[in-house]
């Protein structure tokens, strides 16, 4: 699809922290495939989870803003999203604005005393990495450029729970052939099958990791995570891609909690997906980022000769 | 086995809808009343929507070890309750309600360490 060449990237807070190396892959396999990103100007926060707790019309507002900046000031027609709680909120922005009066209302006064142009709904559309490369590329063209295939990798691919969840603001999905699926996704099993590598059958791929109460209750979370790591294990993998920076960064960080706190030690890897495409295009794991998970995913690489 | 899983699937998510205040329902959906008690508990709390596809999944592993019985396809269904043992937990802790509240806290914590 030629209007995912170019598109607008909101990298939003976790890719410029925790999940940096998801944002040094995403730009590097961007470059690598020839698909342009202009990051928005002067971004905000999405209003993730704490905003939206105290007042989701202020948390609309905020992710109002970005799509406005990106249509309005940018004349951009398509924001990128590579998180899944930015990319969940934008959507859920969007859909309220095209069916609540009330967020219309409410958007269109914080805007006006913030001295913005308010965002309408249906100005650009919101997507995910996963859709840029899958609908900007495709299959058959990534395969093509693929210098380094993954062959003998074994992946389990874990979509987390906010990528197809509330099915309402997602109508683009189910949407007959070509369209990702609501219940099985299953857009990055086939990018990273394009760039050889095998995907294993993982029937908790979009299971909650317990990322929302990874502080309130630990316990809870440790023991959430060490269930699909072990879920993993048994289905096969090697890795575990991922599309996600909190889902991500709650499977290393609970690998070592439930190593540390229940004496289950798990060996499977994590890497982002953005990590995977980009070593199979023939960029350096460095480049990519590998060295900034905590999770060795280049010892993994290295078992199966790919790097 | 699988009855034995699915029912343990069942009963916990009696446990979340009685601890809300509500009668677990007899109803089936596609079949299954595992779906019909997911969607029971889902009322009125979105969030629950995402244990979803494990309920979902659930069944689908039942069918599969209906079809032919299956050491790993046994064990898959196995962790896929599990996960939804722990994520109702989690729910439980986090909206303050039956076992799984706070005051139980130093309990869990006796489990975990112990």
């Amino acid at each position: 699809m030629t209007k995912y060449r170019k598109v607008a990237y909101y990298p939003g807070c976790a890719l410029e922290g925790t999940a940096h190396a998801y944002d040094r892959s995403t730009k590097a396999v961007g470059s690598a495939l020839g698909l342009e990103l202009e990051e928005v100007k002067d971004w905000n926060c999405c209003g993730a989870m704490e905003v939206k707790n105290v007042d989701r019309k202020v948390q609309t507002y905020l992710s109002s803003r970005v799509l406005s900046i990106a249509a309005n000031r940018m004349d951009h027609k398509v924001v990128m999203a590579p998180c899944n709680g930015c990319y969940h909120n934008l959507k859920h922005a969007e859909h309220d604005l095209a069916h609540d009066a009330a967020s219309r209302e409410a958007v269109a006064r914080i805007s006006s005393k913030a001295g913005e142009q308010a965002y309408q709904a249906g100005q650009v559309e919101t997507i995910h990495a996963l859709d840029w490369i899958k609908h900007g590329i495709g299959e058959e063209e990534l395969t093509r450029r693929v210098k380094n295939s993954l062959e003998g990798l074994k992946v389990a691919n874990y979509y987390g729970c906010m990528y197809t969840r509330p099915r309402n603001i997602f109508p683009e999905k189910d949407a007959g052939p070509g369209s990702e699926s609501l219940t099985q996704p299953h857009f990055m099993d086939d990018l990273l099958a394009a760039a050889g590598a095998e995907n294993v059958d993982f029937p908790l791929k979009t299971a909650c990791c317990g990322g929302a109460h990874t502080l309130s209750d630990s316990d809870t979370s440790t023991r959430l995570v060490l269930n699909i790591l072990q879920a993993a294990e048994a289905a096969g993998a090697d890795v575990i891609a991922t599309e996600c920076p909190t889902c991500h960064s709650g499977l290393e960080m609970h690998q070592v909690r439930a190593e540390k706190v229940l004496g289950k030690k798990t060996k499977v890897k994590m890497l982002y997906f953005t990590q995977l495409l980009g070593i199979a295009l023939g960029l350096s794991p460095r480049k990519v980022g590998v060295h900034e998970n905590i999770s060795d995913g280049l010892q993994a690489l290295k078992e199966k000769a790919i790097v | 086995m699988r009855d034995a899983l699915l029912a343990q699937a069942e009963a916990v998510l009696e446990e979340w809808i009685r601890a809300r205040g509500e009668t677990p329902g007899a109803d089936a959906v596609e079949g299954f009343r595992l779906l019909a008690l997911h969607r029971q508990g889902a009322r009125g709390v979105p969030s629950f929507n995402a244990c979803r596809e494990t309920c979902r999944e659930i069944a689908y592993h039942y069918n599969l070890l209906g079809m032919k019985a299956d050491g790993k396809t046994e064990l898959m269904m196995g962790m896929l309750v599990e996960h939804l043992k722990l994520f109702v937990r989690g729910k439980m802790e986090v909206e303050g309600l039956g076992e799984f509240c706070c005051s139980s806290r130093p309990l869990r914590k006796e489990e975990v360490h112990g």
